[in-house]
């Protein structure tokens, strides 16, 4: 294989690779860590966090779907303390960036999390304000413009000199406008997109197989559509994409990187192959090498529309 | 840290079917001798690429040899992703992650090991474990749905069978037959049970009315099968919310909350 850099740069942050793990699917990292060295990743968006613990949603949390999955699992996670304690420890043994994820029920919430993991060191915040899996909070800010940019700039007030990464949903008519929101309020990166609402209902027993009744879609069913959002996005801000939504292979990530991401996450495809962040990052460097680039991040924004 | 987890393709060496069940033996190179296999462990299999979650299956018994460690696995089909598994035939490969989770602690026995429908096959592997002196009660629907007698017969002290229409052994469910068995004199070590929740249950408080320590494996539709998702969520007595694939399949039936 010709020799790629693999490198990226997402807000200042120098990621070795662009395959970062995306929240919520790669828990803080120990259970994965028996399968290959964390340090082979670009970074770890690690499980959504809150100021206090939760237990989250009553099971079934997940039912597939044609090449997909709903969750509902509603951000069950030990409190931010308790990882900062616990887990960031942990994830610091390995040499890559560690990617903390917060949802607050309030502004004020998000701005003591954001103080806290500043001060703890966290590589990135990334601001969920688009959890459909939770009643206060969450999606709500991720769909009125006023209220992601309130969340993003008291983020950034309390984030010091960490970046803030703001976690967009599908949810909405226009993602630009939130997009622009959160630009707009010193917002640092972008993510996007979380899972899109669905619903799936037992024929036999009548019932959703969710328990909450709805849940979000993620996995390939939803490439096109993070592709066309990130796409929409890049040309309507100018801060850098962490692109994500259905990546289970190289062409799948370079897609996302030519409709303007910086980097990638790989989440639903790791239930079906652990290593799937480290074959998306080989085949990426080979799909930049036959292209004749001398860096995969040669591929953002790259798409030629007609 | 402990040991490194196993992703590999395996080979279907023996598939029959038995009862409504298909039994499987997977050719699973040194997985059994390199990791610490216990009953109530389970392997979570690829079933065909248009599916993307695996389906956890319950280890039934296993074997470990120079010539490559074997694993008998038993399911039903249940839906899709079971039905794809089903077709698979003798010398095809599979996809397996494995062995999983957390099975029954067993020390010398005997125990008294419950198990109802698909989950007569995993007490099969803690017969062997606790040494041939337990006494198995297994329930099934019917005659025709009964598996795997002659083997708990010779891995058993003693085999009880209950079925829901009286068409083999006792009229009823396993939880009577627990009863008549803790009311006897013999000592057992505890109760080790597999099946669906409702029997669990029952089970469960048949065995703390006797004061015996009951293990109980749970069932929910898991993810990623490692516990990173948090998707299979089984709720505590206290209140929390523990993951069936990284903090059971096996509990403690005390720690369980039967009432969610």
């Amino acid at each position: 294989m010709p020799d790629v850099n693999l490198s990226v740069n997402l807000a200042g942050v120098t990621l070795k690779n662009p395959v970062v793990v995306a929240s919520g699917t790669f828990g803080f990292g120990r259970e994965y860590s028996q399968f290959y060295d964390l340090g082979e990743l670009g970074g770890i968006c690690a499980k959504g966090l809150t100021l206090h613990p939760r237990e989250g949603n009553p099971a079934p949390r997940i039912a597939e779907t044609p090449m997909g999955i709903l969750n509902s699992v509603g951000l069950q996670n030990p409190g931010v303390d308790a990882f900062i304690g616990e887990e960031l420890p942990f994830l610091r043994r390995f040499d890559t960036k560690v990617i903390a994820n917060i949802s607050g029920n309030t502004p004020e919430e998000y701005g003591i999390m954001c103080e806290k993991l500043s001060a703890a060191g966290v590589d990135m915040i990334e601001v969920n304000i688009s959890c459909p899996n939770v009643k206060a909070g969450g999606l709500a800010y991720g769909t009125r413009p006023k209220l992601a940019a309130e969340v993003t700039e008291v983020a950034k007030r309390h984030a010091g000199s960490t970046p803030v990464m703001v976690k967009l949903s599908p949810n909405v008519t226009d993602i630009t406008e939130i997009a622009r929101a959160a630009a707009d309020a010193g917002a640092d990166a972008l993510s996007l997109i979380n899972t899109i609402r669905g619903m799936r209902i037992d024929v036999n027993t009548r019932r959703p197989v969710l328990k909450m009744n709805t849940g979000g879609l993620s996995g390939p069913a939803v490439l096109p559509v993070a592709v066309r959002m990130v796409w929409e996005v890049a040309q309507a801000v100018d801060i850098p994409i962490l692109g994500m939504g259905g990546v289970a292979k190289g062409e799948d990530a370079a897609q996302l990187m030519l409709a303007g991401a910086s980097a990638v996450a790989v989440g639903t495809a790791l239930f079906a192959d652990p290593f799937t962040p480290l074959k998306v990052r080989d085949s990426l460097a080979e799909i930049a090498g036959k292209q004749g680039l001398s860096a995969v991040s040669g591929l953002t924004g790259g798409v030629k529309p007609w | 840290m402990s040991r490194m987890k196993i992703e590999r393709k395996c080979e279907i060496l023996e598939k029959k079917q038995l009862g409504d069940a298909i039994y499987m033996v997977l050719g699973v190179g040194d997985i059994v001798s390199t990791s610490d296999t216990r009953p109530g462990q389970f392997v979570h299999i690829k079933c065909g690429h248009s599916r993307l979650l695996r389906r956890p299956i319950s280890i039934c018994e296993w074997t470990g040899s120079r010539d490559g460690d074997t694993l008998a696995i038993v399911f039903e089909v249940r839906g899709e992703g079971t039905a794809w598994l089903a077709r698979r035939e003798a010398g095809d490969f599979l996809d397996v992650l494995g062995p999983l989770g957390n099975g029954f602690t067993i020390q010398d026995g005997p125990y008294l090991l419950v198990g109802g429908g698909i989950g007569v096959p995993p007490m099969l592997g803690c017969a062997g474990a606790a040494g041939g002196s337990s006494t198995a009660i297994l329930g099934f629907r019917s005659k025709d749905k009964a598996i795997l007698l002659d083997r708990f017969a010779s891995d058993c002290a003693n085999c009880l069978v209950a079925t829901d229409d009286g068409s083999l052994g006792y009229h009823g469910f396993v939880d009577a037959l627990v009863r008549q068995e803790l009311g006897k004199e013999r000592h057992y070590q505890g109760v080790l049970a597999c099946g669906p929740k409702p029997m669990l249950k029952s089970v469960a408080k048949v065995a703390e009315e006797f004061g015996v320590p009951c293990q109980v494996s749970m069932e929910e539709r898991m993810g990623c099968g490692v516990g990173a998702c948090l998707v299979c969520a089984c709720d505590m007595a206290d209140g929390s919310r523990k993951h069936v694939c990284k903090d059971g399949p096996v509990f403690d039936s005390k720690e369980v909350d039967w009432d969610a």
